[in-house]
This record gives C-alpha cells, structure tokens and sequence, in this order.
C-alpha cells in the first residue's frame, strides 16, 4: 500500500497528467475465453466491480459482436441483450459500448441495444473493409450513440493504408477509430506506427484508440508505445479475459499508467480485486501465452480461432499450431471460423 | 418474331457494368435464349462496347430506349442488373409493357427464386428476384438437407474476395444478410436462418467459400442426408459449373440454436469459381448470379414460352 502512494508520477515521464479513455472489454473479448457462457449474474458483477472502480467505459457483447451468437463462432449461453440488461442495472457511472461487425450483426440489433442503455457502438471490420461500416456508423450517429469505428487485423496494412480506412470511418461520422491488433502480432513499433499515423493524419478532433492482445507478451508494451504517440483512448480487459493469449490486463494497464503519471480515473487497487475476486474465479483458465496462443502472434491469425482451433485439432487428429499455421498462410481473416475445420479435415487427410 | 433468333427467345439486359456483361456473354452462348439488346447509362461503358462487339444492340440511353424498341426486338424477358433502387422504379413500366423481369438487384420486388429449388412455383410470376450471391449458393444446400430431415436452424457464411464486393454490397451489407437468412427459411425450409457475410482481401483474390451449418436431430438418416446434399449439389453444378462441394462433416451436439436444442449438425463446405467469363474466375458471387438468371430464363422459356408463348406476340 505505501507503495501505491509514494510512486505515483515519480518517474518523470513526460505523460505527467494526460488523461485517456479506458474501455473495459472483458464482458466482450473476454466472451471467446469464455466459449460465450457468461450468466448475467456474472455479468452484473463484473460490471458492478469496474464500474466501482471507476472505469468510465464497459463493453458487453457476443465476442465477435451483435449477432455473433450463431454456429460459427459459438451459441451465446444467455441472450447477449440479457447481458446488456444486466450490465445496465449493475453500473452507476460507466457508459455502455456494444461491439456490432457489418456481416455478422444488423442495424436492427444496433438499435435494441441502444434502446436496453448501450451509449457506444463500436463498428467493427477487417483493416481494409471501412466502407462497409458506413451504414451502421451513421445508424449510430443517428441513434444519438457514440460512434467508434474498430479496424481489425490493423496488422496486416501499412500505417499509410491503414490511415486511408480510418479516413472512411472518420468521415461516416465515427469519433474515435481504432487500431486494433486483433492477432497479437504487432511489436512495439508496429502499434506505435500505426497510432502516429492516425493521429497525425485524421481531425484533431477525431480520437485515436488501441487495443491489443498478449499473443507475443507485447500487449502492455504496445499499450504504453501507444500512450506515448498519444493515443486517446486504451481497451483492456480485466486479469486479460480474452480472445487468444488475453488483452492487455485492465489492472496492469492502470497500475503503469499510474506510474508514469497518466490519468485514467480507475482506481488501481480495486481495478487489482475485480481483476482476483470477481473475474479469475469464473475463468476457466488463466491467460497464459502455451504453444497455439504464441503461434496467433506469430503466424498473424485472429485471437478468437484459438479454442476454436484447439477443439479441430482434438477432434480431426492434427497440431492446432499446424492449423494457424495455415490459416495464416492462407491469410485468413476475422469471424473465417469456418476455414479452421475445413483446414484442419485438409490437413487431416495429407496427414 | 424473327426467324434470326432460331427459335430462341429474346432476352434484354439492363445495366452494362459486371453483372450485365457477364450476364451477357452467357446469354449469348444460351441455346433457348438470345440477348437482343444491352442498356446503361454512360457512353464509354465497356460493357456496351463489348456487347456490340458480341452483336448486340446496345444503347446509353437506359430504359427509355429499352421500351420504345421492345416491339421492333421482341423482346420478352427483361433482366435487371442495376440496384434495387433502380429496379423498384423499373418494375411497373417492365409489366406494362408485358416484359418479364428478372431481377438481380435486392429489390424483391417479386418473389425469390432458386432454381432448383422453387423456381417451377413462381413461373407465372411477372417478376422474379435472384436474392444473393450467398443465397443462390446456400439455399439448395438447405433444401436438401431438409429433403431428408427436419432443419429446425440452418446459418451460412460466405467469403467472397473483397474485390469481388461491389459498391452496392457494401453500402448495404445488411440487405445481404437479411436477404440471405430469410431464403434460408422460406425456400430452404429452416424453421430459423441466420446468414454471415466475410470480406477477404487476401492477393491473389480468393474463390467464394460458402459453409452451410444445418442443426438435425440426434437420428437423422446421415446417409439419406449425405446423398440429398450430393445430389443437390450436382443440380447447381448442372448450371454453375465452378460450383462443388468441398468438405461435408456431421458433429454431435448438443447445440442450442435459435431453433430449439438440436442433436446434431450437419456442416458442408462448398467453393465456386467462376466461369471467368467478363468477370475473373474467383468472383464465384458474382457468375453464381448471373448462372442462376440464366437458369430461370431459360426455364421460364421452356416452361413458359414456348411452344404457346413464341406466338403470342
């Protein structure tokens, strides 16, 4: 505890201060480490505790968004509007983000969420994809909702091109866009290229934001090299529940950022117990970076094939790691679930 | 009619981008059906020039043209490949002047059709509506399934190479998906649908990958299921000849699906190439389009025609 109150901006970053957006996922990403079986009454909880401590931004939804409920990416144990229903009865001060991918989730499922208390709808498409967000950023906009627009996989464009996308959603009407390294591949340089550019290429009003994954152990790191090319807005997820290895842990986030004097409004000690007490006893198992979650990382392949993988390997006779693999090779992209049981019967039959 | 057309009877094609031309070149090759006319709007299109090239009458000046020379033509099938907007307001002036359209757009004016699946229950309708790329590919796969077997949910996705996604797929991806899940349940006979579109821009472009996820009960007849599915898919390769069945899996549940708690699922992975005919070999969304319009026209002129419809005029 003495600890907690004598270091505070005690290094001398020159971030003394400067305040940024959190936004809490683990209701969402933390739904693929989940196989989607979170109760709303764990829900609640979860929301309840970050909400307490103080964190402005949590997001409730399937793991890949609206709609995600389905074969293909696995059937939702509760309904995710119960979710939501829940997650809105348990905060006070934190604002509601939903996360909706064109392709997967509809307009209509926008607007039942922002009718059960969600503020913020977070569009989602792959890196080079933007246009097909426009429809739903301005259904949005038009909701009176925040607006946020989430380019996955950001990994695989150049900072250049991947400015030229965020340009689509910017001018759709999305105020904040995202950077988004949904397979964990990004070093530190990459995140900070990629952040650089935006930041320096869209309005100065128009946020930047990143969100990370653990796949390469750089989700912290990538975070950090963000804040220092001054991105606006950071996701975690609490104790790092989420797809693949895990996001950048909510609690760690808050207690480095702490240190170096950045202004997230979370409380660091109780962002530690929601991290222990409430959320690592629902967790099937810790977030730990084994062979198949390095292997996303390492081969670029999205976060959430990681189980999905794990299950073909088991079922079809094969590495899991060889189905990344080629996937990666193959350069599949997000919500392609259905490629990893066709790749693994391939890999199956050569074997 | 003039006897230059053999007997065939004479179509018009609306829109001269992608799907007109391509729609085209493969009217042209059809032994019922001959393309008499192909109309847009600019001047320069390619599309126009290459009709004229393959001996079509071809105009910039749009529908107008169209109607004013539908006599001179004898034209009796129209089809539409412009957008939805454009074919609700086409639709009227095509039944008046006692055209039969044939719609590629979403519009859905009049209702959808899959060849082998519902297409003889619609020949009398005035308008018929193709869907979606992904349903075209799909819905057989349904039907079949449920052929053998109740299929209290079915879902499909679709991969299709982000080259291959017009400006009108993607200002309304929403029209796809519902389009889609609703065919699955109505034409294909799930008792819920739900259907997924993915953009790929992976270099080379990617072929159309379609998984159908069909829920079953724990004892459905697997083999029964198996040959349906087989025999469907040989039906739509008759017509689309990229069109095959990649993989096909049965799991054990159980599931909950929208449709209730289901015993099994039956997954098949199908991939169409295209027939590289104006467009490139993976766009297997688009040719799985324009193949299955020229199935419904070249049925509706068999069954619907001819021999009585060939002297009506």
């Amino acid at each position: 505890m003495t600890a907690h109150a004598t270091v505070t901006g005690a290094t001398g970053q020159p971030s003394a201060g400067r305040a940024y957006r959190l936004t809490d996922s683990t209701l969402r990403d933390g739904s693929h480490a989940l196989a989607h079986r979170i109760s709303p009454a764990q829900a609640a909880a979860i929301a309840g505790a970050l909400d307490e401590a103080g964190v402005p931004v949590i997001e409730v939804s399937h793991g890949d968004g609206l709609g995600g409920s389905s074969f293909n990416y696995g059937f939702s144990s509760t309904d995710e509007r119960e979710l939501i229903r829940a997650v809105a009865g348990a905060v006070k001060r934190a604002r509601i983000a939903v996360l909706l991918l064109p392709g997967i989730g509809v307009a209509d499922d926008l607007k039942e969420a922002q009718a059960l208390g969600a503020s913020i709808a977070r569009v989602a498409t792959h890196c080079t994809e933007a246009d097909i967000a426009i429809q739903h950023i301005q259904m949005a906009r038009n909701l009176g909702m925040e607006a946020v627009g989430f380019l996955m996989m950001a990994h695989m464009i150049e900072p250049a091109a991947l400015l030229e996308q965020a340009r689509i959603m910017e001018g759709a009407g999305a105020q904040t866009v995202y950077v988004v390294d949904s397979a964990g591949a990004m070093t530190v340089h990459d995140a900070r290229a990629r952040v650089a550019e935006l930041k320096a290429g869209l309005r100065p009003e128009t946020q930047v934001g990143v969100h990370a994954h653990n796949n390469l152990s750089l989700a912290v790191a990538n975070s950090l090299g963000a804040l220092e090319e001054g991105v606006d807005q950071v996701d975690g997820c609490s104790r790092g529940l989420g797809a693949g290895a895990g996001n950048c842990p909510t609690e760690i986030l808050v207690a480095v950022s702490e240190r170096l004097g950045y202004v997230t409004g979370v409380d660091t000690l109780r962002a530690m117990d929601v991290a222990e007490a409430v959320v690592a006893p629902i967790m099937p198992r810790e977030q730990i970076i084994d062979r198949s979650a390095l292997t996303l990382g390492y081969a670029g392949v999205y976060s959430s094939f990681l189980l999905h993988a794990e299950r073909a390997a088991e079922r079809f006779g094969v590495d899991a790691r060889e189905i990344l693999l080629e996937l990666g090779r193959r350069k599949v992209v997000g919500g392609q679930e259905d490629m990893i049981v066709d790749v693994a019967l391939e890999l199956s039959r050569r074997a | 009619m003039g006897n230059e057309n053999n007997g065939r009877t004479p179509v018009a094609v609306v829109g001269s981008g992608n799907i007109g031309t391509d729609l085209a070149k493969k009217l042209v090759r059809s032994p019922s059906l001959v393309p008499v006319a192909v109309v847009g709007i600019d001047p320069a299109s390619d599309g126009l020039r290459r009709a004229r090239g393959w001996g079509i009458e071809a105009s910039h000046d749009g529908v107008d043209w169209l109607l004013a020379n539908v006599e001179r033509l004898g034209v009796r099938i129209v089809y539409e490949a412009t957008s939805a907007r454009i074919h609700a307001a086409n639709a009227a002036r095509y039944e008046g002047a006692g055209l039969i359209a044939i719609d590629l757009t979403p519009a859905a004016v009049g209702p959808a059709v899959v060849p082998p699946v519902n297409l003889r229950a619609h020949l009398d309708a005035p308008n018929l509506n193709m869907i979606t790329c992904g349903g075209q590919a799909t819905i057989p796969i349904v039907a079949a399934v449920r052929r053998a077997s109740p299929v209290p949910y079915a879902e499909i996705v679709s991969t299709v190479a982000s080259r291959s996604a017009g400006p009108g797929t993607r200002a309304n991806i929403d029209e796809f998906t519902e389009a889609t899940a609703r065919g699955l349940e109505t034409i294909g006979g799930a008792t819920h649908g739900k259907a997924i579109i993915v953009l790929n821009p992976a270099e080379p472009p990617i072929l159309m990958r379609n998984t159908v996820y069909c829920a079953i009960p724990a004892d459905a007849d697997r083999g029964a299921i198996d040959a349906s599915v087989r025999a469907m898919a040989d039906e739509v390769a008759g017509y689309v000849p990229g069109y095959r069945i990649k993989e096909l899996a049965f799991d054990d549940g159980p599931f909950q699906t929208p449709g209730g708690s289901a015993g099994a699922r039956v997954s098949v992975f199908l991939e169409v190439a295209g027939n590289g005919d104006y467009l490139p070999r993976y766009a297997g969304n688009l040719d799985i389009m324009t193949a299955s319009a020229v199935r419904v026209g070249e049925t509706l002129a068999a069954e619907r025609l001819s021999p009585a419809g060939s002297t009506i005029r």
